[in-house]
């Protein structure tokens, strides 16, 4: 079902007989395919791993500097405070999202009246969470005058400026990433659809608990959806851009509390033209996502219930 | 025909529930819900309302109520950059309606080889092409933004547009091989039992059968060009080829606090476009991300 499964389902060989290969029309067919992969994917991975390995502003041709940007990654101290605030948001932000999006998604059980209306009510914020619009609303919202101060001054509790304090500034950003917990929460509804209802009915018969449904039922069974999303978030979460950008106006304050990689790798790049370092950075951050894919797919295995 | 149906839109089979709850229950879910509706989109419905009030009340009011109708906040904001709003929404138009066409294209061309035809290392490819899904676009974006700007294309719609003709949302080549094997393949056998060739199946049978996939690509390919900031605001620096994103931007640095009423009436602005997309195409993309997730 989904392009993760696929993945896994690739290393078995199907059977079927062999058929007549179309080699020719398949690369017709596929002619902008590899034209994209070969210009707009690949070759730039590839150059990019290249200049990782060199000084270049853009203006002056590369010139080769062997590892002195990954040495330079050892004692650059925003790139250590980039790495902090990413994986903080990344490790609190996507548990807290998956887990609000699989408890509504069971709360909107089959037969619910209106769950047409709540899934579309829930999904919409997917859907605008990553404008600048929202991270605008969000810069507002956070704060000294915003509208959480002025809820909380309805109560008698004085607010702070969420957004210019270095301790809770990050704290908005994760709010923000759970509030758009629509997405996932819809790839688990049709998940629990695919469960079939015989199994609660024979756990009901014998009597199981809704802890143990929980935990003996529903999630084996929908741990290949759980395992799903957990990859898809967390590799989406560790390019989180926009939020940050907006809402610290580029800078990723206050004290660098939103400076998410993504954010740093662009002042790097972008803005001080330093893009052998940029390219280096790039790698940094795919081996990483690379390193927290592996490490998931290595625990899926402990965890994660095929069915077939 | 169902099972069809299933492979294409598991959300819609509903399997009636055994026994229905005792029905205090299911209203006290029901409030639960509602009032957690209410939380989820509260934030958006103020800002609505707060781009219709005087500057000075956005400050003072956490409610919904209207004094009265101020609408000079989108006057304002419409007027406050180098070129109207309007210029810029313009500018977004062009950049979605030419990657909703790149898609269109390249990505059911792309998905009509791996869900129908045989050839040569047919699985690596594929595995290839599912694996671009996850890889970030920024170890690509400083060799691409050198290649594009030596080609003269910075401050040009190109770098955002010609990256789709090309096929690299494999996204949607993924959503469009799962339709494409949902179709019963008696249809492609019986055409070319009757003579047609690979391009006569694609565009005679394949195509107007795959309409709902191509929905779900257009809609989607919408609201991600719409959405999209970080690859607009590299490539376009130039005021007059700002889209609606990096012109939202713009007004929120230059104007910092100053005038939340018009920021909010340009970021309504600029949101409407993406909820009128999720009301036309709503059933296309719970369909969409259910059958891939993607997002």
């Amino acid at each position: 079902m989904s392009a993760i499964g696929e993945l896994q389902r690739l290393n078995s060989t199907t059977g079927g007989p062999p058929r007549k290969k179309d080699n020719k029309a398949a690369f017709v067919f596929l002619l902008p395919w590899f034209a994209g992969l070969l210009l707009i994917t690949a070759g730039p991975v590839a150059a990019s791993f290249v200049l990782g390995f060199t000084d270049y502003n853009l203006i002056q041709p590369p010139e080769f500097s062997g590892v002195e940007n990954f040495e330079r990654m050892l004692t650059d101290e925003r790139l250590h405070q980039a790495l902090g605030v990413t994986f903080k948001y990344v490790l609190i932000s996507v548990p807290l999202q998956l887990a609000a999006a699989l408890g509504l998604a069971m709360l909107l059980d089959r037969g619910l009246r209106g769950l047409a209306f709540y899934r579309s009510a829930f999904y919409l914020p997917s859907l605008l969470g990553s404008s600048v619009a929202i991270a605008v609303l969000w810069r507002q919202i956070f704060g000294a005058d915003g509208l959480v101060n002025q809820a909380l001054a309805l109560v008698g509790i004085e607010g702070r400026g969420w957004i210019s304090d270095p301790d809770t500034a990050l704290s908005t950003l994760i709010v923000l990433n759970v509030w758009t917990f629509g997405a996932p929460m819809v790839i688990f509804l049709a998940g629990l659809r695919q469960i079939p209802v015989m199994y609660y009915e024979a756990a009901s018969v014998d009597g199981a608990g809704r802890w143990t449904v929980f935990r003996k039922i529903t999630i084996p069974l929908l741990s290949p959806i759980i395992f799903f999303n957990l990859v898809l978030q967390i590799i989406h979460a560790f390019q989180a851009f926009t939020q940050a950008f907006v809402v610290s106006g580029g800078s990723g304050g206050p004290s660098d509390s939103t400076l998410f990689y993504t954010l740093y790798l662009y002042q790097r790049g972008f803005h001080n033209f330093d893009m052998g370092y940029a390219s280096a950075l790039a790698w940094l951050l795919l081996i990483i996502i690379a390193a927290f894919t592996a490490v998931n797919f290595w625990a899926a295995k402990r965890w994660v219930f095929y069915d077939d | 025909m169902t099972d069809l149906q299933e492979r294409l839109a598991p959300v819609q089979t509903e399997t009636p529930r055994p026994s229905p709850r005792p029905r205090n229950r299911s209203l006290l879910k029901h409030a639960g819900l509602i009032l957690l509706t209410v939380i989820m989109l509260y934030p958006v419905i103020w800002m609505v309302v707060s781009s219709l009030r005087p500057g000075n009340e956005i400050f003072r009011s956490p409610g919904l109520v209207l004094s009265d109708l101020e609408l000079n906040n989108y006057g304002e904001g419409w007027n406050a950059l180098s070129s109207p709003f309007g210029h810029f929404l313009l500018n977004s138009a062009i950049v979605v309606v030419g990657c909703i066409i790149g898609n269109l294209v390249s990505c059911s061309m792309a998905a009509y080889a791996f869900a129908r035809l045989e050839f040569t290392g047919k699985k690596l490819w594929f595995a290839i092409m599912l694996g671009t899904i996850m890889l970030p676009i920024h170890v690509i974006i400083v060799p691409q933004y050198i290649m594009f700007s030596q080609l003269g294309w910075v401050n040009t719609f190109l770098p955002l547009i010609v990256p789709k003709l090309l096929a690299t949302d494999a996204f949607f080549v993924f959503l469009m091989v799962q339709f494409i094997r949902g179709l019963p393949k008696e249809l492609d056998e019986a055409a070319r039992i009757d003579g047609a060739g690979h391009p006569r199946i694609f565009l005679q049978v394949i195509l107007p059968l795959m309409l709902p996939a191509l929905a779900t690509t257009t809609i989607f390919t919408f609201i991600w060009t719409w959405n999209d900031f970080f690859s607009q605001l590299i490539y376009l620096t130039d005021p007059e080829m700002y889209t609606v994103p990096v012109a939202l931007r713009s007004f929120v640095d230059a104007t910092v606090a100053t005038s939340w009423g018009s920021m909010f009436a340009m970021s309504v602005v600029s949101l409407l476009p993406i909820f009128l997309a999720f009301l036309i195409g709503q059933r296309y993309l719970i369909k969409g991300i259910a059958t891939t997730g993607i997002k």
